[in-house]
């Protein structure tokens, strides 16, 4: 039997750990005035893995992304994003560093005095050092891969509610950043736009493989992006075959009272023993 | 309705003050921090100075106009009807020009700041800002607060101006004043104490309206009611500070140069 590892081995391993993973939460807690939302949780994000959040409204979800951009800051326990603390950094380093990050918030967030085209090009824009032939070029590409081009003069008022999330899917790719974070991206839609939209999640996920947190009260979404796969070739979304499992890897992660419950993938989700997760997917 | 405890109360102001102190300081810092928002600024000092200037002008000219009809009548009695002009130039660009003009300002921006960035707030488009790298302060409120310390500094010297010219029409056609008589006492009244107040108060009345109205809208929450909320609070805390570091402001610069 292998003697237990020391101290020195326990932490270099954790290093190692941190460094394949792109975010990992250590022990976190936070409270809202006097309502604990999450009490100590701690999971990780691999490289190229795509993890799906469940959880009833209210449980922590979007709270865990924005712990993560550094929008909130934890009462207590350690965020790693990139491999730096963003629970120590100041808010002018935080700026650095979500510039390697996209999110698309629950009702897209979208500037609304801004045109379809300033929006998706805003970050671009705040960089100052690109020149406006290259804006449009990937303002162009962005909108493409949404199939939204024809927006880009439009204002969002003047958008859908799915073309809003489109958008803001196109303003969060626009700099093909090394993670990418989906707080509710159909929340509120029709299941026609819905499906839309979990076609381009995975379409971003098999063809540019960006580590991303998916945020959803929607089980079907989670499911559908574990088990299908997107096909260049007909430029559509495929049911993977039977048994088979998908390029990137998709993880689920549910939450209940500030804990989490459940932290695996698919097939260990559907044959959970837990009563709540049994009746949480049924 | 939940009772709130003295202590929390305090606590909340204490809060408060500290939180608009930090923004107000940043919002100076960031002139010396890159980026820099030109457009933004020159963007701002026209919704603020040029959408302004039509209320400015008819308050300035009334205010004149009224200032030189009280005057008049006190002065009548004592029979020095040609000190009319030295009443209003005095009266417009020491106190009622900065005063009414920041009023003004602070009823039509403070408000619009309030809610533009309130707005932003509840549908979550400072935190998308923030998320896409880039500082809400820098971005929105120093560009105001420069815009509109600017642009009032300009608005007030309008509105004195117009103001003389509302004294001067009422002097002239109704009390039979030579205009010639009127603008000489007008402008040989003036020395240098007057023109320093009258020009320094709207540098910190332009600070004061848009420091409150940005830190209002940013601290706004609780959806469209705490929109409308934040625009009230806001006209309301610049009006009375406005009011309020006006009576400071003249005490100390009457304790630095001295009485008249």
């Amino acid at each position: 039997m292998a003697a237990p590892p020391t101290a020195v081995e326990s932490s270099l391993r954790t290093a190692e750990q941190r460094q394949s993973a792109v975010i990992v939460f250590e022990d976190v807690s936070i409270a809202f005035e006097s309502n604990s939302v999450l009490n100590g949780i701690s999971f990780q994000l691999n490289r190229g893995e795509t993890k799906a959040i469940f959880g009833i409204a209210g449980a922590g979800k979007s709270t865990i992304l924005k712990l993560a951009m550094g929008l909130v800051k934890p009462d207590s326990g350690r965020i790693y994003v990139l491999g730096e603390d963003v629970t120590t950094m100041s808010e002018e380093a935080l700026f650095e560093l979500r510039r390697n990050i996209g999110i698309v918030f629950q009702e897209s967030a979208l500037f609304d005095s801004l045109t379809v085209r300033e929006n998706v090009a805003f970050r671009l824009m705040e960089e100052h050092d690109v020149s406006d032939e290259e804006i449009e070029r990937r303002v162009r590409e962005a909108l493409s891969f949404v199939e939204l081009e024809h927006t880009v003069d439009m204002f969002p008022s003047e958008l859908s509610g799915g073309m809003r999330r489109r958008v803001a899917i196109a303003r969060a790719i626009i700099t093909h950043p090394e993670i990418l974070l989906y707080d509710s991206p159909t929340g509120g839609l029709d299941p026609v736009t819905s499906t839309t939209i979990i076609q381009l999640i995975v379409k971003q996920r098999d063809v540019f493989k960006t580590s991303s947190l998916l945020v959803t009260h929607r089980l079907q979404d989670a499911f559908i992006m574990a088990s299908h796969y997107f096909d260049r070739n007909t430029n559509e979304m495929r049911p993977l075959p039977r048994g088979a499992r998908g390029e990137v890897p998709m993880t689920f992660l549910v939450l209940r009272e500030g804990k989490i419950i459940f932290d695996g993938d698919a097939h260990e989700l559907a044959h959970s023993k837990d009563e709540y997760i049994r009746e949480y997917i049924s | 309705m939940e009772l709130t405890s003295p202590t929390d109360f305090a606590k909340d102001i204490v809060q408060s003050v500290q939180d608009y102190s930090l923004l107000a300081g940043r919002s100076l810092a960031n002139l010396f921090r890159h980026p820099r928002y030109f457009a933004d600024m020159i963007q701002q000092a026209d919704l603020i100075g040029v959408g302004s200037l039509p209320i400015v002008v008819l308050t300035g000219t009334f205010t004149g106009a009224v200032l030189a009809l009280n005057s008049a009548h006190t002065l009548e009695r004592f029979g020095s009807l040609s000190l009319i002009g030295q009443l209003v130039s005095v009266g417009m660009v020491t106190e009622l020009g900065p005063v009414l003009t920041g009023l003004m300002v602070a009823g039509r921006n403070s408000s619009g700041m309030a809610s533009e960035i309130g707005s932003m707030v509840v549908t979550e488009q400072i935190d998308a800002m923030r998320a896409l790298g880039t500082d809400p302060t820098k971005k929105l409120v120093t560009p105001r607060v420069i815009s509109t310390v600017f642009m009032l500094f300009f608005l007030t010297i309008i509105s004195d101006f117009v103001g003389l010219v509302g004294g001067g029409i009422v002097a002239t056609l109704m009390f039979r004043i030579d205009a010639h008589q009127y603008w000489s006492s007008a402008w040989q009244v003036l020395v240098f104490q007057d023109v320093f107040t009258g020009l320094m108060k709207p540098v910190l009345f332009g600070f004061i309206i848009a420091t409150v109205g940005c830190y209002y809208g940013i601290s706004a929450r609780g959806g469209t009611q705490g929109v409308g909320r934040a625009t009230t609070q806001a006209v309301v805390a610049s009006s009375v500070l406005i009011i309020a570091v006006d009576f400071f402001a003249t005490r100390l610069i009457l304790s630095v140069f001295g009485y008249r």
